[in-house]
């Protein structure tokens, strides 16, 4: 291949008449881009990504055997899982994905050395309601206290507002999780709802807190001020 | 030793495929109680196709964590309604759904009588710490009815439900197992 040659994009860019037709665009829109320059998937350390069948079931079977983890995550009583039974839940979620088509499910790994750090989801997607429920966890202690937590709830509130068109999303959290509670006010998220004693663990009852947060609510933190 | 399945207006039975999938599908047709109820859109189903949904269920029986009763009245045996259960084992609580299909039972203390009779259920039989449930801010006549039976409003998820163009609230209800024996007449009968 010789060096006059160019690649499409190149040319797009060297040609004169480059310039007017992106003006043009910008006017139809109001003066202003559509922001479709944004990675979705990439934060400044993390991204979000698929699940990698032959990696990923070793390493969240090690977060199963961590049962305080498990009990920050879910309700359901904590156990540990092996890979192999974690590959055959990947299968399942997978599946479920594909026909239910109200759930998206992301692994969450560093940019650094593509390390898998935790997984994220946006489900029970009432799409005629534009309402969904996020889930999100940092796997391993060392992980976790690193701002890891918010830029992954970034990327995935952008998803759900900016791409899903989501028009209010909600958060259910223990009272006992004050780590996730004080990350979702943080993002402005409001307890809207306390399910008083509706959780039983260590020989006594807990609430269950609802959070929700509206899309004008929302404020896009991956982008610079001047640009909101 | 109290009778779980007989309040003051109505009984909780349970129709045959071929009754229950008659009901239903006329039920169905009527979208004001479906949006009082559901979230969902609302949907039309054959009878053959509900049918073969009960029929499929009693196969394989209900999952240990459902619970379902037909509604009968006392006075006509009419068959109006329907109440559900699903029930978390692991913390002890219930959450109940119900609704009412003849219209003409709506305001005369027939969903009263049945939440009670579903709250002695859960309580003195399933053994639940908590009952839960949920509704639309614009179903007011189900919240009267809620908070006669003892339910506490938990609070609302703002603007959750889209309907005719306009956001709503879903408001979150639920009784813990000794609110409602303080209820019973000061005591467990």
């Amino acid at each position: 291949m010789t060096a006059t040659v160019h690649s499409p994009v190149a040319v797009f860019f060297a040609t004169p008449w480059a310039k007017p037709v992106a003006f043009y665009f910008a006017e139809k829109l109001g003066g202003k881009m559509l922001d479709i320059q944004t990675q979705l998937f990439e934060s400044q350390d993390l991204r979000l990504g698929p699940i990698d069948h032959e990696k990923d079931p070793e390493i969240e079977s090690k977060w199963t055997h961590d049962s305080e983890f498990m009990r920050l995550m879910d309700t359901n009583p904590a156990r540990p899982l092996s890979a192999a039974m974690i590959k055959k839940q990947y299968e399942k979620l997978e599946k479920q994905v594909e026909e239910n088509k109200n759930l998206f499910h992301f692994m969450i790994r560093t940019k650094a050395d593509d390390r898998l750090i935790g997984k994220a989801a946006i489900h029970w997607i009432e799409w005629t309601n534009g309402n969904a429920f996020l889930r999100l966890g940092i796997g391993s202690a060392e992980d976790r206290r690193k701002g890891y937590g918010t830029q992954a709830l970034q990327m995935l509130l952008r998803f759900a507002f900016a791409e899903l068109n989501l028009f209010r999303v909600s958060a259910i959290v223990p009272e006992y999780n004050k780590g996730a509670i004080a990350l979702l006010h943080r993002f402005g998220f409001v307890q809207e709802v306390c399910r008083r004693r509706a959780l039983e663990r260590d020989g006594r009852r807990w609430d269950l807190y609802i959070f929700g947060l509206l899309r004008d609510e929302w404020q896009d933190k991956s982008r610079t001020r001047e640009e909101r | 030793m109290k009778d779980l399945f007989r309040g003051e207006l109505v009984r909780f039975t349970l129709e045959e495929p071929e009754t229950g999938a008659k009901a239903q599908a006329r039920w169905q047709r009527d979208t004001e109680v479906h949006r009082l109820a559901g979230n969902d859109p609302v949907l039309l189903n054959s009878e053959k196709k509900i049918r073969e949904w009960i029929e499929k269920q009693g196969e394989k029986g209900l999952p240990p964590d459902r619970y379902s009763f037909s509604v009968r009245t006392l006075a006509e045996d009419k068959h109006i309604g329907f109440l559900g259960l699903w029930v978390d084992l692991i913390h002890a609580e219930a959450w109940v759904g119900l609704r009412i299909g003849e219209r003409e039972y709506w305001s005369k203390g027939y969903g009263t009588d049945m939440v009670k009779l579903c709250q002695q259920y859960v309580f003195s039989e399933l053994c639940m710490e908590r009952l839960s449930l949920g509704l639309h801010e614009y179903n007011p006549r189900a919240l009267r009815c809620y908070e006669k039976c003892g339910f506490h409003l938990e609070g609302r998820t703002r603007k959750d439900v889209l309907r005719e163009g306009k956001r709503t609230d879903s408001l979150w209800m639920g009784i813990l197992r000794e609110e409602w024996l303080q209820m019973q007449d000061g005591g467990f009968k």
